[in-house]
């Protein structure tokens, strides 16, 4: 049985130009220890597609699907007590700013131990010294004076570690950790990067990683699935996305790697923006922008076939179909 | 260090308005029945007031300085010794209004911010308008009419009533009739601070209440609000132990500038319900042009306002972690 199930997921926002929908059509399947990369540009819906499956859309956001499973347990239909029993749990997540992510009223040690005593992970007595030993594993030097500082006393890369101790403190089965190495730099992405595979692998956990950052994938992920407009457009292994994308935006996305267009004159952008709330094409919503786009992409929108949503996927060559 | 220019000010200030009244104490004793003007010449020249008024100032000044308020003109007693016996009387009626304005205004401000957008937060704000423009003494006369005339529920004026007689050992009449064992004292107490603690709350209660709210839309909207809830705490404890925590910050710093204004708001109160305060004492002194009285009164509610702020800066430091050493 797969750890996290999702069938037909969308998110609408009511805003004051009607509704929009951020996240459409999203079909996703974790299993058990398997690390997952979910690329997209900022607004294609990755960050809000997990905050869904989280259960931390609000006002005025609402969340639909066919299937909303992890391990077994109906999320669509659990009442909400329920819910928080598996959330941050058995499934945790970690955030894109760290500064920001910490209650700055409260030092970090405590903001573990919350969340070890909301889930009775271990018994009263063994909190504290439970929260020196996540410490210790995410690799925070000196962790029982650390403890006791506050967020803004540490560094952005510390307070992504202490996020990432929040996150396994009660062993979870699965972490999503959404775009958890934007904010820092580069030296220290690295650093976190090597820490969640790591702490993944110990645990046997399921890691969703969100990312923009295809080098990220490449190195960390099994398997890819990339987003464009809130939709899902394809999903592959790592390997054979690289080298045999199927869809012209995961193409197109490869084709604008520094690393790849070395010798060429000029690096090879994607035309246009992300259609918005006004201008969402009737058809594929990546017609407008795809250089093999026929009349047929244009009018009528594709359905995911064999992991792609196209009308056209491409061939090994890379020329469509 | 803004203590001095803070403490010319305010003297100055307080010496030059009750000069620009017309009538000096002598006058406002004598009243109606006149005086020979030899007899009116000797007693000014007998308490200063034919000096120049720059000399006078400077006079009082460095009365003030070597630690003298002066004696009340009214009474012979020392500024220093009515001012406590007053003060608890009003700091009792402040407390009250402040923690009536805290313990209802600052939920108020929660569940308004939870429920944005609904009748509840679209009445409450509108209501929290109304009840921080209101005028205390039209407030204070119609709740007298209302309660007190009309349904007869609680006394018009005064702390206590005349039935009782409380040791005033604290100078606090909850305190002090709580010692004394005496119920119907208690009783009486606490329904002759009703009215008054009501009055004097309502403005402070819907700024409370306005500032909680937009204090908390602005937490409630944070990145660790969400961690909190992506760590599977309740509702509750996300309101109270994440998001109101940050809150409080603004919130507090509110509360504290209010207590100027609080006490600003005693003297009406006080005038209206003839609560035996500072306030009621300070408006008495300006009718009998008792110049000791004013001046000093106003200067030691100004130096409380002062150590108040202080006092709130401190508490913000508390609150506030990143302000910390």
């Amino acid at each position: 049985m797969a750890l996290l199930e999702i069938r037909n997921l969308a998110v609408e926002f009511a805003t004051a130009r009607g509704r929009f929908r951020a996240v459409d059509g999203v079909d996703m399947t974790v299993e058990a220890g398997e690390v997952l990369g979910v690329v997209g540009e900022s607004g294609s819906g990755k960050s809000v597609s997990m905050l869904a499956a989280m259960g931390l859309i609000g006002w005025p956001g609402k969340v639909t699907a066919d299937v909303l499973r992890f391990d077994g347990t109906d999320l669509l239909s659990v009442s909400p007590r329920q819910r928080r029993k598996l959330v941050g749990k058995d499934m945790a997540m970690i955030f894109q700013e760290p500064m920001t992510s910490l209650n700055p009223c409260y030092p970090v040690g405590w903001q573990i131990a919350e969340a070890l005593r909301a889930h009775h992970a271990v018994p009263k007595e063994r909190v504290q010294h439970r929260v020196i030993e996540l410490l210790e594993q995410v690799g925070i030097p000196d962790p029982s004076r650390r403890a006791g500082n506050f967020p803004h006393q540490m560094s952005g890369g510390m307070n992504q570690r202490v996020m990432i101790a929040m996150a396994i403190a009660c062993k979870p089965r699965l972490l999503i950790a959404d775009e958890p190495t934007t904010a820092l730099d580069v030296t220290i992405q690295k650093q976190i990067l090597d820490l969640l595979v790591d702490l993944q692998r110990q645990h046997g956990m399921g890691l969703v990683l969100i990312t923009h950052d295809m080098g990220v994938v490449a190195e960390t992920a099994g398997r890819v699935q990339v987003m464009y407009a809130g939709q899902m457009v394809e999903q592959q292994a790592t390997d054979g996305l690289f080298n045999t994308p199927r869809h012209p935006y995961t193409a197109a996305l490869l084709d604008a790697l520094p690393e790849r267009a070395i010798g060429r004159h000029r690096l090879p952008t994607i035309p246009g923006t992300v259609p918005g709330i006004d201008d969402r094409p009737a058809g594929c919503l990546f017609s407008p922008r795809c250089k093999f786009a026929t009349a047929r992409c244009a009018a009528e929108a594709p359905v995911p076939q064999a992991g792609v949503r196209c009308h056209t996927p491409l061939d090994d060559a890379g020329a469509p179909r | 260090m803004l203590i001095v220019p803070t403490f010319i000010g305010v003297t100055l200030l307080s010496f030059t308005l009750i000069h620009l009244v017309p009538g000096d104490p002598i006058e406002a004793r004598v009243g109606e029945r006149g005086i020979a003007p030899e007899r009116l010449a000797a007693l000014r020249h007998e308490f200063g007031y034919d000096q120049p008024l720059w000399k006078q100032f400077v006079d009082y000044e460095v009365q003030v300085v070597h630690g003298d308020l002066g004696v009340s003109l009214v009474t012979r007693q020392t500024v220093w010794s009515e001012f406590l016996t007053l003060f608890p009387a009003t700091i009792e009626l402040a407390f009250c209004a402040i923690g009536f304005a805290v313990l209802i205004g600052i939920p108020l401000g929660v569940v308004a911010a939870l429920r944005r957008g609904t009748p509840f937060d679209y009445g409450l704000m509108g209501a929290s308008v109304t009840g921080a423009s209101m005028p205390i003494f039209w407030w204070g006369l119609m709740m007298i009419l209302v309660f007190s005339v009309g349904f007869g529920w609680t006394p018009v004026s005064g702390r206590v009533s005349d039935m009782y007689f409380v040791e005033p050992w604290s100078g606090f009449m909850l305190i002090d009739c709580w010692f004394s064992d005496d119920e119907g004292a208690c009783r009486s107490t606490l329904s002759h601070l009703i009215l008054p603690t009501i009055v004097l709350g309502t403005i402070p209660l819907a700024n409370f209440a306005r500032m909680t709210r937009s204090a908390m839309l602005e937490v409630l909207g944070e990145d660790y609000i969400r961690t909190a809830r992506a760590k599977g705490l309740s509702g509750m404890r996300v309101t109270v132990v994440h998001a109101l925590r940050n809150a409080l910050i603004p919130v507090v710093t509110v509360i504290g500038l209010s207590v100027g204004g609080l006490l600003g708001g005693a003297i009406l109160t006080e005038t209206i319900f003839a609560w035996p305060g500072v306030g009621h004492w300070i408006i008495e002194s300006i009718q009998r042009r008792d110049y000791p009285v004013l001046q000093g009164g106003t200067l030691l509610i100004a130096i409380i306002v002062i150590g108040v702020n202080l006092g709130v800066d401190m508490l913000y430091s508390v609150l506030n972690p990143r302000i910390r050493r």
